[in-house]
């Protein structure tokens, strides 16, 4: 077998730090598009995160939103073009903080899309402040003596949260920290982008993914830190997946 | 329907049709009176024509669902009334930056904070002079009847496309709530419509297009997408500016005055004339643009102008600015629900003919 | 001053139709090709509290839905007498509901037509029509409006929706139109 560029990814260098996960699941993703042969009817949502660029790496159409609300912009363009294939890619602030009610409510409304969420318990872009998945003890810069659940509060598990409406068709937890995680989140992602295709509706994958640089550790140690500390607070496995 | 072809329908009701007479297939709102009949009549008609009504969770989401149904090409529209409208200034900024066109409408009520429900127009500054962040304008209009916000409504699609701008429609709470016999034109486009060769819709037989708002790169990206929106806003102002006068050619005192409220200071006007008193009204149907040369032209001719708005006097600013602050300005207004009679302007029309003895 | 315009207030409670009543009259009017607006009591009224619906006829353009001070009054019960009465122009027309209002107008310069409109809906079986009963009498006093241009407007009202209420409401606004052609003789 050959391995090669897939042919929704530009032949682009990106912007990721060393040992970011956002390259392993552009690929992801890029690999899923091709194989399902959608990348001329998909359009992606690029967030306000590091994943702003996403446009520059992803050889479709792409539409950049505001902070929070590329769930809204989705649901849009998906009853606008219901034979399209719409994806919003989306970080942890985007999604469950500043975005909280979009994602809520699209989900609830079983919009046919597909979300794919980057968890790395940490706002990236804007320099280590905390998330709202951000780990109890967890030190970022805006909680430097790591975060306290009393002020803070406990870290939201959006899997878990999602779970509970009825709306929601497919939703499953996945990391890229180790070589079978990454095979096993390709098949989550390619399962969400099926879903939609077949108009099962809201579909999401959250992504347990590393961020080094923020954490400030080496790529092995963020490696460790994903299968050590978050895995315990975020377990993996599949959390609906509606018949 | 009458032998006349005119139905009677609210304002709200009035608006909401003309956008679906004019291809608007796509609505997403969300409820704040005193624009409910949008949302309402919308998710009765959307389904009728095809086309798709949201309720959004928000005006933040409903202004972000039209931002999606825009680029993937829908005509499409929004609406609230003040405070919602504040709510959606976000989406509004990116919009207008993306070049999408939509079409906003803003029944405005008493402000600021939650105000009450009573009509009022002290949301001109949002409307005209920015309201969401960054260089950016709305094209904005200002129906004064019913028949007139049937028509404008349909224009506003016409010139959203054209212009490839954020088209608002500027009413207030009389405007949507209060009801007159209306005749449903079809529609027919007041301009040539570009074709839409933004639209995502994938990039089959095609190079991928990408809508964006952000420009880091190169370090004068941004500069570079101002000055395209600069050029396309002083294209329009060239183009688009509107506006009707009553009685200006002799008038001593011209009375400035939009929307609902140029229409009450119509019938000023009327008893004025009854009364001996040459007196006229400037009323802009575009309030960005702002028909700044009828204004010159009174400068020269009247020896003085009365603004009458429903707010402590925002719409005042660019009537003076207008008229180059050539001759005095009177004003009249009030915002948190305070609306004029005829009765009302015209005792100003006296008060000021007494003062300043213009009657000489 | 405003000569051509004539200002109609419709007041009573809630429950009582004067939106209904409103839209009626300016229905009839549009059939008339009449200018009309109307305006229904939503909170934007600078005098709230009783329900309330304007309506404004005209045969030139019309210069604002408000009615500050209404040329006729239909009064569906005590508290819109009370609140309405000062408010009516001199030599103006007050329809009374006498079966819910509990006095006479005190002013003399008004024209007051009186009719049980709620008991004569009620022996028509349904009190909710007392609303057209009222217009009956409004219409047969000002001769402003034909009967048929009213009853058409009852036809396009409820047609769609509410058809089986066409008969019993046009049977109130003949009945309204009756009771007070007697009184006139």
């Amino acid at each position: 077998m050959e391995f090669k560029r897939p042919t929704a990814l530009l032949d682009a260098c990106t912007h990721y730090c060393g040992g970011c996960g956002h390259g392993i699941v552009h690929r992801l993703v890029a690999e899923v598009i091709d194989e399902l042969g959608i990348r001329q009817r998909t359009i992606g949502t690029a967030p306000v995160g590091c994943a702003v660029l996403l446009y520059d790496y992803f050889n479709c159409d792409i539409i950049e939103c505001a902070h929070g609300r590329p769930p809204a912009v989705a649901t849009g363009m998906k009853r606008v073009l219901p034979d399209r294939i719409i994806f919003t890619y989306q970080g942890d602030g985007d999604l469950a903080a500043i975005g909280t009610s979009e994602t809520i409510h699209a989900a609830n409304r079983g919009e046919n899309i597909t979300t794919i969420f980057i968890n790395n318990a940490i706002y990236g872009m804007t320099g280590g402040q905390m998330a709202p998945t951000t780990m109890i003890g967890q030190r970022t810069t805006t909680t430097q003596d790591g975060r306290d659940i009393t002020s803070e509060g406990p870290p939201i598990k959006v899997c878990e949260l999602l779970s509970s409406l009825d709306g929601v068709a497919y939703l499953q937890r996945v990391a890229v920290s180790t070589a079978k995680d990454v095979i096993k989140a390709k098949k989550a992602i390619k399962k969400a982008f099926v879903n939609q295709i077949e108009g099962r509706g809201y579909s999401l994958v959250e992504v347990l993914s590393m961020c080094p640089t923020d954490w400030k550790l080496t790529p092995k140690q963020a490696v460790d830190f994903v299968n050590n500390e978050m895995k315990k607070v975020f377990p993996l496995g599949v959390y609906k997946d509606k018949k | 329907m009458s032998s006349q072809g005119k139905i009677l329908l609210k304002g709200n009701e009035v608006m909401s049709e003309a956008a679906i007479q004019a291809g608007c297939r796509f609505f997403a709102g969300y409820p704040i009176t005193p624009q409910n009949e949008v949302p309402e009549y919308m998710s009765k008609r959307m389904p009728q024509v095809g086309g798709t009504f949201i309720q959004a969770e928000s005006e933040i989401a409903a202004i972000n669902m039209i931002f999606g149904a825009s680029a993937a090409g829908a005509r499409c529209m929004t609406s609230s009334s003040s405070p919602g409208i504040s709510l959606k200034q976000e989406g509004i900024s990116y919009i207008a930056a993306a070049q999408l066109p939509c079409v906003i409408a803003n029944m405005q009520r008493g402000g600021p904070g939650l105000g009450n429900i009573r009509a009022s127009q002290a949301d001109y500054f949002q409307a005209v002079k920015g309201g969401g962040h960054g260089d950016y304008r709305l094209i904005v209009f200002a129906p004064s009847t019913l028949p007139e916000l049937y028509k404008l409504t349909m224009n506003a699609f016409d010139y959203a496309d054209y212009y490839r701008n954020p088209v608002m429609i500027l009413g207030d709470g009389i405007l949507g709530q209060m009801a007159e016999p209306v005749e449903i034109l079809p529609y027919e486009p007041i301009v040539e419509l570009p074709e839409k060769d933004f639209v995502l819709d994938g990039c089959k037989g095609r190079k991928p297009r990408v809508l964006k708002t952000l420009f880091l790169r190169p370090s004068m990206a941004l500069v570079r997408h101002n000055d395209l929106l600069q050029a396309s806003y002083k294209k329009i102002t060239a183009e688009l500016k509107l506006h009707e006068e009553t009685e200006t050619d002799d008038a001593e005192l011209v009375i400035a005055a939009y929307g609902i409220t140029a229409r009450i200071a119509k019938g000023a006007v009327k008893i004025a004339r009854q009364n001996g008193m040459k007196v006229g009204l400037i009323r802009p149907i575009t309030l960005w643009p702002f028909p700044d040369e009828p204004f010159k032209r009174a400068a020269r001719t009247a020896d003085r102008f009365l603004v009458v708005e429903m707010s402590g006097g925002q719409f005042i600013e660019d009537v003076k600015l207008a008229s180059e602050c050539k001759k005095p300005v009177e004003f009249l207004g009030s915002g948190g629900g305070w609306y004029p009679t005829p009765d009302n302007i015209f005792e100003k029309i006296q008060t000021i003919y007494e003062t300043e003895a213009l009657v000489d | 001053m405003t000569d051509h315009e004539t200002k109609i207030i419709i007041a009573g409670f809630g429950g009582q139709g004067v939106v209904v009543a409103g839209n009626i009259i300016a229905r009839a009017c549009v059939i008339e090709g009449k200018n009309v607006t109307g305006m229904v009591s939503y909170g934007a009224e600078m005098r709230g509290g009783t329900a309330n619906a304007t309506v404004v006829i005209s045969d030139r353009e019309i210069a604002g839905p408000f009615v500050e001070r209404p040329d006729i009054a239909i009064i569906m019960n005590q508290p819109s007498l009370d609140k309405f009465e000062d408010m009516i122009v001199s030599r103006g027309l007050a329809v009374l509901n006498t079966s819910l209002v509990d006095r006479n107008v005190q002013r003399r310069d008004l024209d007051v037509a009186e009719i049980e409109a709620s008991r004569i809906a009620h022996r028509l079986g349904n009190v909710r029509v007392a609303n057209i009963v009222a217009i009956g009498a409004f219409a047969a006093r000002t001769n402003l409006l034909e009967m048929s241009s009213l009853a058409r407007g009852i036809e396009d009202l409820f047609k769609s929706k509410k058809a089986a209420l066409v008969d019993i409401n046009k049977e109130a606004l003949r009945q309204g139109a009756q009771m007070m052609a007697r009184f006139k003789e």
